[in-house]
């Protein structure tokens, strides 16, 4: 198992002022620590639609890699936007899977299944080109910068432990001035 | 007798899937979005498989639909979502949060499953049908209604006021394109 926190920072670390990272719920006040950036998709509207969010971005700008840093219990809201995405099959687009198997942000209840879900076995029958799984921080470090030059889609399950409490202030990511840095960051470049 | 009249008119109405497909294009819809639905499988959704634009993504749910609309609409690309209404009432918390409240331009073009042709929606006797429009007009979601040909004019408009007022818009279809 890795550190939520540790292993956003090993990423952090292989992300360009190009990227669009749309983070979630956790993940996302996190990352947002982590890396602070105009190109952060923060406001997805309903939980799971990350990832749809991001096969739009990346359909509608093929020039720009789109890193989703989604949650499992938020995936498994949306498990057929993996087949959609498999089947559109954007090469842009990144899906990574914060695996702690609660539903983190709405009490740590566990997710469905937690013990038997496969997000790697869903995202290879749904179509992705690529599928990795990473429980050890070192092995994830030296393998994320040839993962993100692979052509996507590919899946990344990451098994993590959360960063304990947080101070989740929602503004910071469904806030108007958010989506509006956003537009303006894509729109400029 | 003036309305009986009016109502038999509407009723032997028809209405073209290339008319709307034409509107659609004219429009700039570079992406239709769609999961499958009776009323326009045939007329719409057929043709549209068949054309290499706009783009055809094929979607598992409805709400995913939204998700994808919104980050098109972000990179300047058009799109529409082509549902049933039974998907767009799935999607009410996509569509309250995505559309509504972020306040994005998601054009949604939605069947009325069952709807009597030439009975407007709200006189349906379809529970599912009639509760489609009190429900948009609570969520402050402009709509238009699709009946014939005569209505098929409304369709560019609408979604060049979406984008331009970044607002949602449903495109109600209530009766099966030839």
């Amino acid at each position: 198992m890795m550190k939520r926190h540790d292993c956003l920072k090993v990423l952090a670390r292989h992300v360009t002022d190009a990227d669009i990272v749309l983070p979630v719920y956790s993940t996302a006040f996190d990352w947002i620590e982590i890396r602070p950036h105009p190109l952060n998709y923060l406001s997805h509207g309903a939980m799971g639609l990350a990832s749809s969010h991001a096969l739009g971005l990346a359909l509608g700008r093929p020039d720009k890699r789109v890193i989703v840093l989604d949650g499992d219990g938020s995936l498994l809201m949306n498990l057929g936007s993996l087949v959609t995405i498999g089947t559109e099959a954007p090469p842009n687009l990144y899906h990574f899977v914060c695996q702690n198997g609660t539903y983190e942000a709405n009490g740590d209840h566990p997710i469905p299944g937690r013990d038997r879900v496969d997000f790697g076995g869903f995202a290879r029958s749904a179509g992705y080109r690529a599928v990795h799984e990473f429980s050890e921080l070192k092995i994830f470090e030296q393998q994320i910068g040839a993962l993100l030059s692979e052509p996507g889609p590919v899946f990344a399950d990451l098994k993590i432990t959360s960063g304990g409490p947080q101070e989740r202030d929602y503004t910071r990511l469904h806030g108007p001035h958010v989506r509006k840095a956003f537009r303006d960051a894509l729109a400029a470049g | 007798m003036q309305q009986g009249a009016s109502a038999e008119i509407r009723k032997a109405e028809v209405l073209r899937g290339s008319s709307i497909i034409a509107e659609i294009k004219t429009g700039q819809i570079e992406f239709v979005v769609s999961v499958p639905d009776i009323t326009t499988s045939e007329g719409l959704l057929r043709p549209l498989s068949q054309a290499t634009a706009p783009h055809l993504i094929r979607v598992c749910k409805e709400d995913e639909g939204i998700g994808i609309c919104a980050g098109l609409a972000y990179t300047g690309r058009r799109s529409l979502l082509l549902i049933q209404q039974t998907g767009l009432l799935d999607s009410i918390n996509a569509a309250r949060g995505v559309a509504v409240e972020y306040g994005l331009p998601i054009c949604m073009m939605v069947g009325l499953l069952e709807k009597e042709p030439g009975v407007p929606p709200t006189q349906s006797k379809r529970y599912g049908v009639r509760i489609v429009e009190p429900i948009l007009d609570a969520m402050g979601i402009a709509y238009h209604e699709i009946e014939g040909e005569a209505d098929v004019g409304k369709i560019k408009p609408a979604i060049d006021n979406a984008y331009a007022q970044s607002r949602p818009v449903v495109l109600l279809i209530g009766r099966k394109p030839s």
